[in-house]
């Protein structure tokens, strides 16, 4: 049995129709890049997996939560899956180590000495350490992504949803953000990012999933997907002619 | 003929003046609790709750207060039971102040970005959860200008309790007025301690938001 497995899924916003039957199985460590053309649905999918989005039709499930839309099945599902967002999403409210520690306290109900504790090992692990105490506002945007990340992690999911995660950044702070993802993904995380980082797409993931107009339009490895791609969409999408 | 000197008047207004402030905090206390639970219907996922909070709001924010202090008092009346002044002015302030705090404070919740809904929900929180702990220490943060200057219409507000016949400021100065012949002086003592109750406020509700504003940027 496969981590994730999306089966037939169908989203629609009014009449128009954004995911048109997606199948796709992601088996534990996998990374897994979805690229495509903005429009394309990739980012709704990501959403969908996590409940974000409901779904018109099909099935979503993650190492056996299915997602179905009431609080408790979600709640379930998102135990088991994190997200990181576009624009991290800070609670601008909250300490760095606070916003590491919140979900711990009031989801997982951990007590505040273990909770805080986690939260040490996690910004030691995004190597934000000595921001404990900081303000959101008061780091870069590269920073902020990755106490997001530590946030996400915090919580033990078994599989991470990133969505664009650095396309919010400026060009020289990219590249931090990345350095823990590749460390996640060695670490045998398992990943499903939509993105436009081409290079990294190639050098770290297992598979690239082509979406266009709703569908999975080409999927394999990144060296076959990139090198050799098979439809006129996908040579137009990465600039080849 | 007795002659008053102002000193006369002015204990006499001072007197009721209490009266319009133990209303007015009546009205602002009672009108908060029930503002929050307009608060979380209108933002409620059920259909129904919400457009029982939407409506709701508009009949109180749609009839003038004094409308709604007539019903309170006379409505009441006509089935028999015998509302006194103090119960009917308490309820309709009561009633007037919560749609108009629920209204302001929905503004203040929906002013949070919705990327905080969105990553609270993912962490695995219940909508209660995200409310308590991500939303609203956000949104309380600007509800507070906007709600301190509210109280100031509250206050303004209790003027209107003087028509069913409940003794505060107002009524004081039109009283005090049939006594003395001296209705420019009367009322400009009542208007006076008015504006002594609600420039405060005002100005502080002006301060606040400057200062929290800043906060919010820096910290």
């Amino acid at each position: 049995m496969s981590l994730i497995e999306i089966t037939d899924v169908r989203k629609s916003f009014g009449p128009n129709e954004v995911l048109k039957g997606i199948n796709l199985d992601v088996e534990p460590g996998e990374v897994i890049a979805i690229i495509g053309r903005s429009g394309s649905g990739k980012s709704t999918l990501l959403r969908c997996i996590n409940g974000l989005e409901t779904i018109s039709q099909g099935s979503i499930t993650v190492a056996g939560a299915q997602l179905i839309d009431d609080e408790v099945h979600l709640k379930a599902l998102r135990l088991k899956v994190g997200m990181i967002f576009q624009q991290f999403n800070l609670f601008p409210h909250l300490t760095v180590g606070g916003n590491v520690m919140l979900s711990q306290m009031v989801v997982r109900k951990t007590p505040k000495a273990e909770a805080e504790t986690m939260a040490h090992k996690m910004l030691e692990r995004v190597g934000l350490e000595q921001k404990f105490d900081a303000y959101p506002d008061e780091l870069s945007g590269g920073q902020q992504q990755r106490v997001a990340i530590a946030r996400a992690l915090a919580m033990q999911p078994i599989a991470l949803l990133c969505d664009e995660i650095t396309s919010a950044l400026d060009p020289e702070l990219v590249a931090e953000v990345l350095a823990v993802v590749r460390e996640l993904a060695a670490e045998g995380m398992t990943l499903l990012m939509v993105t436009h980082e081409m290079k990294f797409a190639r050098d770290v993931c297992s598979r690239v999933v082509f979406m266009h107009h709703g569908r999975v339009h080409e999927i394999g490895p990144p060296d076959e997907v990139f090198a050799n791609p098979q439809t006129p969409e996908l040579k137009q999408f990465l600039g080849m002619h | 003929m007795i002659e008053f000197t102002i000193w006369d008047i002015l204990r006499n207004l001072l007197l009721a003046s209490r009266w319009t402030i133990v209303l007015s905090l009546v009205s602002f206390a009672g009108g908060g609790v029930v503002g929050l639970a307009l608060l979380f219907l209108r933002i409620s996922r059920r259909k129904w709750t919400r457009a029982f909070a939407k409506y709701y709001i508009e009949l109180f924010q749609g009839t003038p207060l004094l409308m709604q202090l007539f019903i309170a008092f006379f409505g009441l009346g006509l089935f028999g039971i015998d509302v006194p002044a103090w119960l009917a002015a308490g309820l309709a302030l009561i009633l007037w102040t919560a749609a108009f705090l629920g209204e302001i404070w929905r503004g203040c919740v929906e002013a949070i970005a919705k990327g905080q809904w969105e990553a609270s929900a993912s962490l695995g929180m219940g909508r209660l959860q995200q409310m308590r702990y991500v939303i609203l220490p956000q949104a309380l943060r600007i509800a507070v200008p906007p709600t301190v200057g509210f109280s100031v219409q509250v206050i303004k507000g209790t003027a209107l309790t003087s028509i069913i016949g409940f003794v505060e400021l107002s009524k004081a100065g039109t009283v005090v007025t049939n006594a003395t012949f001296q209705p420019f002086t009367v009322y400009g003592l009542v208007a006076l301690i008015y504006f002594v109750l609600c420039w405060p406020l005002s100005k502080s509700s002006q301060i606040l938001e400057r200062k929290l504003n800043v906060a919010h940027r820096n910290h």
